[in-house]
């Protein structure tokens, strides 16, 4: 049992399971589904790319889950993106209960330690808890054994696209209708300098308190703040000057050879509907 | 018919949508979707866009992928099957259109013309998706929705791209595709699950968009618009080539109207019957007049082209200002 994994998801997982706990059924009160992802990329370490829910029934008593329905749509799946393979569940809400442990084997027979991802979409304690776990069997030999569900650590990780993708849906959690606009090119770098200058600002004061003794010094910003200063390209004033003016007279010369060939495009059209309409 | 239709349908503000709302899960899935196919070769991704429609807004609340190879696999089973089973865990079921990659934004074409065509005339309200992976990897969202204008769809309808035709319908490379305004919108938990994430993710990525080192996507955007313009200058001249022939032809025939009158005055004087008119048109068929439909899609390609660019150029000089104030600064 390879207590050592670590469970690395794509920020698509999680939204899926957060959105089909919102679309459950009116009577139920989690939901479950098949993590699909790849198993060995980097040692030790899961890659959970996508997943999907499986419909199941629980009651207090026992748990109905549609396996069929699981079987087919990994079918479906695997049409799309044949490297995707299961490698675990996932279910909603903040603990394990005795029904995971019944669908727990059930994946057990699928995939060899298969890995269970816990979101709690109920938001016990406040906040989102993610959790990953695998199991081990435990006990004295010779007596029935039982099976223990172990954490193993959870983390992000994502595509550079996903990183933009995440960046620009987080601005709709400051605004009440919860929704994005998206910006021009131009927006996003006003936006970047905006936030540039506030870090800068925070660092300028934080520099000035420690010259004039009102912060103890911190031996690690120190150093990190020399790296940064060493990696600032040494450049003349005039060299600077130098490329500066001729990025931006490219730049212009690109603007207006664009907004040229625009105007040409236009005007071609309409002569040629001109001339062929006589 | 098809006015009368379109009529109805602007009566009523069916068909008619005036915005997209895409929640964050679709948006995630077709990034994921575009990147992994985008890695290993350079075909497009396309998939099916799930959602309903709620009076002129569109939402989008899903979306699934098509399958890679679509030889050995029946798309529409695979369709037909993802959807019901999707149905099932009470995700939207009503396709409403589909997304495609692209890639630094040569998506104009037939195809995008023929299959959003059949889309909006099987759903009207169906919009298409345009993602470009490779503008997305470098900071920038690029994501938009687009439709068929009416008139272009009753001209694709006709499948009559004359000029007459076009001039008819006022139809140009601007009124081919409108774009439709697109939002973001998340849920409250999917806005409790961002918070989480935000902790978990790595802060200092995703800044790539500062990059001051611009010349290399210039380059390949000017490669690609220079490609277009010669496509339209090619187009240009064989329009010119029927122009030209279409003239002589007129000449010819003017000619020999001229010359037959000539002869029927002759004729007439001498008390013959004049000579038939009929064979003058068996002798100068008119040319067919040359459909202008590869013509509006370059334009059309060129002009959102030319538009990328300056967004790029724009950009960029805000970030050299950028750079410069902080030199002086320093």
């Amino acid at each position: 049992m390879a207590l050592n994994l670590v469970a690395k998801v794509h920020p698509v997982v999680f939204f899926t399971i957060v959105d089909s706990y919102e679309r459950r059924n009116p009577d139920a009160h989690r939901v479950i589904g098949t993590l699909l992802g790849t198993i060995g990329v980097d040692k030790g370490a899961v890659e959970i790319t996508n997943c999907f829910c499986v419909p199941h029934n629980e009651s207090k008593e026992e748990v109905a889950v549609e396996l069929d329905f699981a079987k087919d749509m990994y079918e479906l799946h695997r049409k799309v993106n044949p490297g995707e393979v299961i490698v675990g569940w996932w279910a909603t809400g903040h603990e394990i209960t005795d029904h995971s442990l019944l669908i727990h084997d059930y994946y057990s027979r699928i995939t060899t330690s298969p890995i269970h991802l816990t979101v709690d979409t109920t938001l016990h304690g406040g906040r989102m808890n993610i959790k990953g776990y695998v199991s081990a069997s435990m006990g004295v030999p010779g007596r029935t054994p039982g099976t223990m569900f172990a954490p193993i650590p959870v983390e992000v990780i994502s595509y550079a696209p996903e990183i933009v993708g995440t960046s620009v849906t987080q601005k709709s959690k400051y605004i009440r209708q919860r929704i994005v606009e998206p910006t021009t090119d131009l927006h996003q770098i006003f936006e970047a300098t905006q936030n540039m200058e506030t870090t800068l600002d925070a660092l300028i004061s934080y520099v000035d308190d420690v010259l004039s003794g009102k912060v103890t010094a911190d031996n690690y910003i120190g150093r990190e703040l020399t790296k940064m200063v060493n990696q600032v390209p040494k450049m003349s004033a005039h060299e600077f000057e130098e490329m500066l003016n001729t990025n931006m007279k490219d730049l212009l010369m690109v603007i207006y050879l664009s907004q040229l060939t625009k105007v040409n495009v236009s005007l071609n059209e309409k002569l040629t509907m001109l001339v062929a309409t006589q | 018919m098809s006015t009368a239709r379109n009529k109805r349908e602007s009566d009523t503000g069916r068909g008619n949508i005036n915005s997209v709302q895409l929640e964050g899960l679709a948006l995630m899935k077709i990034i994921k979707h575009c990147h992994e196919e985008g890695a290993g070769n350079t075909e497009v991704a396309q998939g099916v866009l799930l959602g309903l429609v709620v009076d002129e807004k569109l939402e989008i609340t899903n979306c699934f992928p098509f399958p890679r190879h679509a030889d050995d696999v029946d798309e529409e089973d695979y369709q037909l099957e993802m959807m019901r089973h999707l149905r099932k865990v009470n995700v939207d079921h009503l396709s409403v259109g589909w997304y495609q990659s692209t890639q630094l934004g040569n998506f104009i074409t037939t195809q995008l013309l023929d299959s959003q065509f059949s889309y909006q005339t099987s759903i009207e309200e169906s919009v298409v998706l345009i993602y470009d992976p490779i503008k997305t990897a470098r900071g920038f969202l690029s994501m938009k929705a687009y439709r068929l204008t009416p008139e272009a769809i009753s001209t694709v309808q006709e499948r009559d791209y004359t000029p007459e035709a076009l001039k008819k319908m006022r139809l140009g490379f601007e009124t081919l595709f409108q774009e439709i305004k697109l939002v973001i919108k998340n849920s409250h938990l999917v806005n409790t699950l961002l918070c989480e994430l935000y902790e978990m993710m790595p802060g200092s990525e995703g800044k790539q968009f500062l990059d001051l080192g611009t010349m290399s996507t210039l380059d390949r955007q000017l490669r690609c618009l220079m490609e277009y313009v010669d496509d339209l200058s090619q187009e240009a001249n064989k329009f010119n080539n029927f122009q030209r022939q279409n003239a002589k032809q007129l000449q010819d025939k003017h000619k020999f109207m001229q010359k037959r009158a000539a002869e029927n005055a002759q004729r007439q004087s001498r008390g013959e019957p004049p000579l038939p008119e009929e064979d003058v048109s068996k002798q100068f068929k008119p040319i067919a007049p040359l459909p202008r439909l590869d013509a509006m899609i370059t334009s059309g390609q060129i002009s959102n082209y030319c538009k990328q660019i300056s967004q790029f150029c724009s950009q960029s000089l805000g970030k050299l200002y950028v750079a410069k104030a902080l030199q002086d600064k320093k």
